[in-house]
């Protein structure tokens, strides 16, 4: 009786099932897939935090003492007194401007072609490879050598470009000396650096638009340049916005090809009146030649606060434009 | 007509390049190149020759003369070795640290995955200036100013590698196989050494690639860092063209050809995966 009330729990010969698991192993198991993904992105998120987030947040602080470049560890509390003193400081508005201007001068112009080389990378293209690695070479240069051979195709006297002009009847101009003549010609050094490689980028994302979408353009009659204006631009706006993001972000922190432009040892006063000193350069001068590492903190913080309104305006163009287009 | 037409684009994209077309792309080729081609050019010829009008358009035969002179008025030698050391360790730091994080972002659930990957795509933004002050104090304190590890240690991580390998591995890694490996009884490093690394190996060649260049050619931190006497070669450029010399045109112009030519060497041997991982990290639709 006593046997036959327990049936289901009456063990039949022994089946032969895999060993439980050990309760260790399926907790070791479980910690694995659980604690894994955290141990792969620490180590990223550790350098970030030491070598990124720290020294962001801790420059603000600097800006806020008095430091002197040789004695760095001695700071003395001055508020915002950094601030204010950029604020009314005419080398400090005049690098402000100069890196706006070169930024313009050299960001639009650059995209804009960009734009128009991948139209014409994503032709049907003999030797598309050559044209691509062509395009790509400035990217592989340096900042320096590309300045030092940009600073002597624009010198005044024997370089090739005023030559060039000289031969055109266009006269010499004193390309390092003059205050446009030498925003143009830096901003011509990053311009020759990075369009080949915006191109490469954007070409990227034509190829992704759909092909339908052209055979339906040019099934309504639309002409390469109707094609390239209303499919290919609004098919690859987000490209275009992250271009646009990412070159102003370059073009705020401009530093190298200013500093040797020119070629002379005063490279961090951006010319002899300072006529292409930009932020960058002003706050290595700041720090470095003036040895007012507080300032120079001010300087990069003021830089932190233009590139986040330039983040926030491209947002609020991206949110109108959707808006406008009903969502 | 159109129809003709729109059959022809269906075929690959858009329709055959016209003359113009040629026409632009070999002019900006030229322009693209010509600065390159003259540093050779100038690295070749005299000193003398270089100043005078019309500008020389062939190359010299003053290449070694010019080498020696470049060689030994900034320490050139060391500085390829600096260079090549730093972006070495870089570009091995960066490529392992962000396959681990981009593997984890790309096909591993864990909680606050989405929040920390826009925290890395948000870092992308931040400019170098933001944190040279604070390192600089740092590496002051410790000593290691004018010591490679300045240079080496605040660049060992990329969010645009982590970035990188996230959008490469979504792609590339099928998740089944990480699956089906863990069923298999497979740990978190089994699978990573021979499920994922094997697959990521092309990914981490075209990013090491991006970032070996981009650590060759870095140019702020390590001017800040470092000085003349132990310089990457960036540095080694910048005292050559500083006017801290009887500056030489043709010996500086020597100087850009010889920290140039290594990584164009390399783009010339690479250049169609370099061209294909450019694209590859960019934004797509």
């Amino acid at each position: 009786m006593l046997d036959e009330a327990v049936p289901a729990t009456a063990p039949g010969p022994p089946r032969p099932a895999p060993p439980p698991p050990s309760p260790w192993r399926t907790r070791l198991y479980r910690w694995d897939l659980k604690a894994s993904p955290y141990l792969y992105v620490a180590p990223f998120f550790v350098c970030f935090l030491a070598f990124g987030l720290f020294p962001l947040i801790y420059t603000g602080w600097v800006s806020l003492h008095s430091v002197d470049l040789q004695t760095p560890d001695r700071m003395q509390w001055r508020g915002f007194d950094n601030y204010t003193r950029l604020f009314h400081d005419d080398l400090f508005r005049n690098a402000l401007r100069n890196t706006v201007t070169i930024g313009v001068l050299s960001t639009v112009p650059q995209l804009l072609m960009a734009l128009g080389l991948a139209h014409l990378l994503n032709y049907r293209l003999r030797g598309r490879g050559f044209f691509r690695i062509a395009m790509l070479a400035p990217y592989a240069t340096s900042i320096a050598a590309a300045t030092l051979v940009f600073t002597l195709l624009f010198g005044r006297d024997y370089g090739m470009i005023n030559w060039l002009l000289g031969h055109l009847g266009l006269g010499h101009v004193d390309w390092e000396g003059g205050t446009w003549s030498s925003r143009i010609a830096v901003s011509t050094i990053v311009t020759w650096r990075w369009t080949g490689y915006n191109a490469l980028i954007y070409l990227a994302a034509m190829q992704a638009v759909p092909h339908h979408l052209y055979e339906a353009a040019a099934l309504d009659g639309a002409n390469r340049w109707q094609q390239f204006r209303h499919v290919t631009v609004p098919s690859i706006r987000p490209t275009i916005l992250f271009t646009i993001v990412v070159s102003s972000i370059g073009a705020t922190q401009l530093f190298g090809e200013p500093l040797l432009f020119g070629g002379g040892a005063t490279g961090h006063s951006g010319g002899s009146a300072h006529q292409y000193q930009t932020l960058g350069l002003y706050l290595y001068d700041q720090g470095w030649y003036a040895f007012h590492l507080g300032r120079a903190a001010a300087v990069a913080w003021t830089m932190l606060l233009i590139l986040l309104a330039i983040g926030a305006l491209n947002l609020a163009l991206v949110r109108i434009r959707r808006a406008r287009n009903g969502g | 007509m159109a129809v003709n037409r729109a059959r022809r684009a269906g075929a690959r994209g858009l329709t055959g390049a016209g003359p113009f077309t040629y026409a632009v792309l070999v002019l900006v080729a030229v322009l693209s190149l010509f600065p390159l081609y003259w540093t050779l050019v100038g690295a070749s010829t005299s000193g003398s020759r270089i100043a005078q009008t019309p500008p020389p358009l062939l190359p010299g035969g003053s290449l070694w003369h010019n080498l020696d002179i470049a060689w030994n008025q900034v320490h050139m030698g060391r500085a390829l070795l600096n260079s090549v050391v730093v972006a070495g360790c870089v570009t091995a730091s960066t490529v392992l640290f962000a396959t681990l994080a981009g593997f984890a972002f790309a096909k591993l659930p864990f909680r606050g995955r989405n929040l920390l990957l826009s925290l890395v795509v948000a870092t992308m933004t931040v400019p170098a200036q933001l944190s040279v002050i604070p390192l600089y104090q740092i590496m002051a304190q410790l000593h290691w100013t004018d010591r490679l590890q300045s240079v080496i240690l605040p660049n060992l991580v990329a969010a645009f590698g982590v970035f990188f390998m996230r959008q490469f591995l979504s792609e590339a890694l099928p998740i089944d196989l990480v699956e089906a490996a863990r069923m298999d009884g497979a740990n978190s490093l089994r699978i990573l050494w021979s499920v994922v690394l094997p697959i990521a190996r092309p990914g981490m060649a075209v990013l090491g690639m991006l970032v070996f260049v981009q650590s060759w050619n870095d140019f702020f931190w390590p001017m800040i860092a470092l000085s003349q006497s132990n310089p990457t070669v960036q540095v080694a450029l910048a005292g050559l063209g500083g006017g801290s010399y009887d500056s030489d045109q043709a010996v500086i112009l020597t100087g850009s050809l010889l920290g140039t030519a290594p990584l164009l060497l390399v783009f010339a041997l690479l250049g169609r995966q370099v061209v294909g991982g450019i694209t590859a990290g960019a934004v797509k639709n």
